[in-house]
């Protein structure tokens, strides 16, 4: 038995670091001799770059470079390329404008790098980039996604901004189904930008070895290899081969460290510039509130059609999706791929058609951001199921019911492409309905209406598609990488284990999460393992963590080495114990002969295979092995949100009362990680839906530019969270049958709290429902004032 | 930050030869607002005159029933004061809610009424509870500090050394926080006293200002229900993304309302 291993509530092992400030992060490594850069950044929207003067710059003291795109074009450092193919209704390619790494010819958001000023210390190079002077011809600017179409044009050659017109879904049979509705449900709605926040802001280091002609980069990545993947053969900073990224403790990723930015591009050309001096920028808050890939920012139009009783005959949504100024590395694929498939949600719904036109406009680039397309898919079907029991006038739980794939029809393929392996959504809805006491909803809302509140209750069923992905599958559908994981585990003489993973862990626990299963796999102690993540010179090759993912996809490639030790171990075991190899059994780290007392425990076997003194003469010493996994399907995670909320009628405010979340995450590992991601995720959910809200003025300023305006969800915006994993319906896609959990709460919250609202004034109120937004339904529905 | 000299006089005589000889000085209370300013560069005055080394600056006393609170107080020891607990109630819960607990362990109360920030909670206090504004100068009445927004009745030179409370009598401040800042989108202050009713409106427009109408209103009814037919104008009021004029107007009456209501339990 192992207490420690798979399904035990193991306390984090990386805590101890965290807490008492002993983390590692990227702004806590200095090299000797280092520089320090700074970005000069476009302070308009859109302008033209006339001309710029380094030289009061290059003049300031201490000041070692300044250099421009003019220089970095000189230099052969190509564009910052977006790594997936979308392709319009008429088959053309999505038309991707040039993202340099320091702009050239003009500047396309307010942010946008123009130049690079270099010195030996930070103040020096903050007191030199005032010096810079540019010569700005400002020119007419677009924020706002629902008027990019006509509007001022962000990259010169491609006309109304469009990036792409996209489809899914047979629209014939759509508009078919919808000649023949009884009843047609519609919503237009906004699913607002965010600006991510992780709690460590992007910092980089570069720095180049004359010596050896090769570069490290230092970085706050969740993908150190697609990292030196995209900087080495896109951007050219450096051969693959002579960059190595190290993305050392990261505080928090959420999407937004995904991406190949353009800072982290220029300290490792700068420090080859320099010859070797290292080149370290730290971002600062409000830097990254400027320069860190935004999210969502979608307007959508969605219409059901149901027939007399209630089920759904089609769907047929079109949405507008704004990718900002410039392509950032995967923000093709969110408001498509990882979007629109997602929009039968955990219905049966035979007929869904969606088209997406995404745009630029003079905004930071938009890519993913926890969720990353399913947020917005889930939120769309579910408040518009919401919207259609409204309309019928039917329980909005009750239709969801009605409406449920059933749980005897998986595998279960989607009229929008994909394949959902397993799933019991009555199971989830029956679990947070009795644990929410709907049927006595009622009396909660008569005793707040008894205090002055409204009380409304949200129901949101979401479904969402993690472990990205299948490599062929992602390939046919334009991805530029396969998307396997990868791992090596290496037992030492002494029997201790590292265990190397092509994931980063940024927060997730993988450092626990990853030796439980170890630990159970090998029946080695917790405290016999390590695990290493994050260096490209010390782990195999791996795609990184997101889209949840780490588990399913690289916990699996852990899960197939550990396989790979025990068959070799009963090789060895079977030569020690003079036995057939068919008759070796391992179990709880023995290798036993089956049917009698004779075994030999890992450490024996591993000391043998490092001291092959006496050792099976056709086997090579050692014992480690790796494995690659590459995925046949997504993993799809699915549950039941119910959200109730008290509304203070004179003010607006709403209080998120109570939030009961079921989740089907299939097998868990460590059930105190999985709960604390669903917190996380409830809290962005909740963030997203009542407080977050990046908002640009009609010139292109973002206006909220920082905590004063910029609302995060704090502890006190938040309930006691009621978090129930159920025992759930096991992936078929991986042997640990695990699903993922990292963004679920982010996906199914938004939802629950707007349904919640919408039930208790009537009407739907899209996101963020500030209490301003509550208080004018409630004004023009002329709702009396309670008594103060 | 750009460059400066920092000083840390000992008295208030030793600032204000200081503040009066240097060209450009600016005087650093808890810094809460000053700080940040200077270190996103928005600021570059040439001389930093601390005055979190002068003594008689600080600390809290009762004086004819009232109280006189230094300067340099900070909001947290006003918030926690069992003498200003005891004395003025309400304005030790209004200190409670300034900010967040650093803020509260930093910030000023000479710092934050001198900067006049048009959504801070103080402002209320001061025109609600007839206080008196004490510099090294002159005593300001309260009716007279602010001006403007960010702007107040000191003179180029002067130094608020203190701020008097006179002995209140029955007094609530309600706020609607800013859900982002947290400060005062609407704050409203309400002080009966033998009968006197003193309503002062904070973070609603851009100076702090005394709501009369409801004053009156009170004066003859001192009840909730006596503000109810009576309407706010929205026309010169702070209007942003938080909070549009007509809302603001709105919660100035919602907030008044709940603050008599606190004062009559």
């Amino acid at each position: 038995m192992n207490d420690q291993g798979i399904g035990a509530r193991t306390l984090r092992v990386e805590d101890k670091r965290f807490i008492t400030g002993r983390g590692r992060y990227t702004d806590d490594i200095n090299q000797p001799g280092q520089a320090y850069a700074v970005f000069v950044r476009s302070p308009h929207a859109h302008a033209r770059i006339n001309g710029v003067d380094v030289q009061a710059a290059l003049d300031w003291p201490g000041v070692l470079a300044v250099l421009t795109g003019e220089d970095a074009a000189a230099d052969g450092l190509g564009n910052l390329p977006c790594g997936w193919m979308v392709r319009s209704k008429d088959g053309s390619d999505m038309k991707m404008g040039p993202h340099p790494v320091l702009a050239q010819g003009k500047a396309r958001y307010v942010g946008d790098p123009v130049a690079m000023v270099i010195a030996s210390t930070h103040e020096g190079a903050e007191a030199a980039a005032e010096m810079l002077q540019i010569d700005w011809e400002e020119l007419p600017a677009i924020a706002d996604v629902g008027e990019a179409h006509g509007g001022p044009v962000v990259h010169d050659d491609i006309p109304n901004n469009l990036i792409y017109d996209w489809e899914i879904g047979d629209r014939a049979q759509v508009d078919a189904a919808f000649g023949k509705a009884a009843q047609i449900a519609k919503v237009e709605i906004v699913n607002n930008r965010l600006i991510t926040n992780a709690m460590e802001p992007r910092a980089a280091i570069g720095a180049y070895e004359p010596g050896t002609g090769s570069s490290t980069l230092y970085l706050t990545s969740q993908n150190p290899h697609v990292h030196r993947l995209v900087m080495s053969a896109f951007v050219n900073v450096a051969p693959e081969h002579k960059l190595h990224v190290i993305a050392p403790d990261v505080g928090g990723g959420f999407g937004s460290k995904i991406f190949i930015y353009n800072e982290e591009c220029a300290v490792v050309w700068a420090s080859r510039r320099l010859n070797g001096v290292p080149v370290k920028w730290t971002s600062d808050r409000s830097e990254a509130f400027i320069t860190d890939a935004h999210g969502r920012d979608h307007i959508s139009k969605a219409e059901l059609a149901l027939d007399n009783d209630g089920n759904f005959l089609a769907l047929r949504v079109n949405t507008k999706a704004n990718l900002g100024a410039y392509m950032s590395t995967f923000s093709s694929c969110v408001p498509t791929y990882l979007y629109a498939t997602l929009l039968a949600g955990q219905y049966k719904t035979p007929s869904i058609y969606c088209d997406v036109q995404a745009y630029y406009t003079n905004t930071v680039p938009v890519d993913a951001n926890r969720g990353a397309g399913r947020p917005e898919a889930c939120y769309l079907i579910e408040t518009l199921v919401d919207q259609a029991a409204r309309d019928i006038g039917m329980d909005p739980a009750e239709l969801r019911r009605r409406n449920f794939i059933p749980k005897d029809a998986f595998p279960y393929r989607t009229p929008v492409a994909l394949i959902y392996d397993t799933g019991d959504y009555e199971k989830t809805l029956d679990e947070a309905l009795g644990l929410v006491d709907y049927a006595n909803f009622a009396q909660r809302r008569a005793s707040s209406e008894a205090q002055g509140k409204l009380r409304g209750i949200g129901v949101c069923c979401y479904i969402e598609a993690c472990g990205i992905a299948p490599s062929a599958v992602v390939g046919s559908l334009g991805a530029g990488v396969g998307l396997w994981e990868s791992a090596k585990v290496r037992f030492s003489h002494t029997g201790k284990l590292q265990v190397m993973t092509g994931t980063h862990t940024h927060g997730q626990g993988h450092e626990t999460t990853f030796a439980q299963l170890v630990s159970t796999k090998l029946g080695v102690p917790m405290d016999d393992i390590e695990v290493i993540h994050g260096d490209t010179e010390k782990t195999p090759v791996g795609m990184g963590t997101y889209g949840s993912r780490s588990l399913a996809v690289g916990g699996e490639a852990i899960a197939k080495s550990c396989d790979k030790l025990i068959e070799k171990g009963k090789k060895i075991a079977a030569h020690l114990l003079e036995a057939s190899e068919g008759d070796i059994e391992f179990k709880n780290g023995s290798f036993g002969v089956r049917g009698t007392d004779r075994a030999k425990s890992i450490g024996e076997i591993v000391f043998a295979a490092y001291v092959p003194h006496n050792y099976p003469a056709d086997l090579e010493p050692g014992m480690e092995e790796m494995a690659f996994f590459d995925p046949p399907n997504f993993t799809f995670p699915a549950g039941t949100y119910v959200c109730e909320v008290e509304i203070d009628q004179n003010t607006g405010i709403t209080t998120v009362e109570r939030l009961v979340a079921v989740d089907d995450f299939g097998n868990v590992v460590n059930p105190m990680i999985v709960e604390g991601q669903v917190h996380g995720g409830l809290v962005h959910g909740i963030g997203q839906a009542l407080y977050e809200h990046a908002v640009y003025d009609d010139t292109g300023q973002l206006v909220t530019g920082s905590y004063m305006d910029y609302c995060m969800p704090r502890a006190d915006n938040v309930p006691y969270f009621e978090v129930h994993t159920v025992a759930g319906t096991p992936c078929t896609s991986n042997s640990l049958g695990v699903k993922g959990c990292g963004e679920a709460g982010a996906i199914g919250a938004p939802a629950a709290v707007i349904n919640a609202i919408s039930n208790a004034i009537g009407t739907h109120v899209d996101m963020p429902a500030t209490p301003e937004k509550v208080w004018r339904v409630l004004q023009s529905r002329q709702m009396p004032l309670a008594a103060e | 930050m750009y460059d400066f000299n920092y000083h840390k006089p000992s008295s208030v005589a030793e600032a204000a030869q200081l503040l009066s000889q240097l060209e450009d000085a600016k005087l650093l209370a808890g810094g809460h607002t000053f700080v940040p300013t200077l270190k996103q560069r928005l600021a570059q005055p040439s001389d930093l005159i601390d005055l979190n080394g002068i003594a008689e600056l600080r600390g809290i006393r009762e004086e004819g029933g009232g109280l006189v609170i230094g300067a340099m107080t900070r909001h947290g020891e006003i918030a926690f004061s069992d003498v200003v607990k005891r004395a003025n109630p309400a304005l030790a819960a209004l200190a409670e809610h300034v900010g967040d607990p650093q803020v509260r362990n930093r910030g000023t109360i000479g710092g934050s009424i001198s900067n006049n920030d048009p959504a801070a909670d103080y402002p209320g206090a001061i025109l609600s509870l007839k206080a008196t504004v004490v510099t090294n100068s002159r005593e300001i009445p309260g009716d007279d500090f602010f001006t403007a927004m960010f702007e107040t009745a000191l003179e180029e030179d002067e130094i608020v050394t203190a701020i008097k409370f006179p002995k209140p009598g029955r007094a609530a401040y309600m706020k609607f926080p800013n859900p982002a800042s947290r400060y005062a989108m609407v704050g409203s202050m309400v002080h009966e006293q033998n009968g006197e009713v003193r309503v002062a409106i904070t973070g609603a427009a851009p100076c702090p200002f005394r709501w009369t109408e409801a004053e009156q209103a009170l004066g003859s009814n001192f009840s909730p229900d006596a503000l109810e037919s009576l309407t706010v104008d929205a026309t010169d009021l702070n209007s942003d993304i938080h909070g549009s004029a007509a809302y603001r107007a709105h919660l100035i009456k919602v907030m008044t309302k709940r603050a008599v209501a606190k004062i009559l339990g």
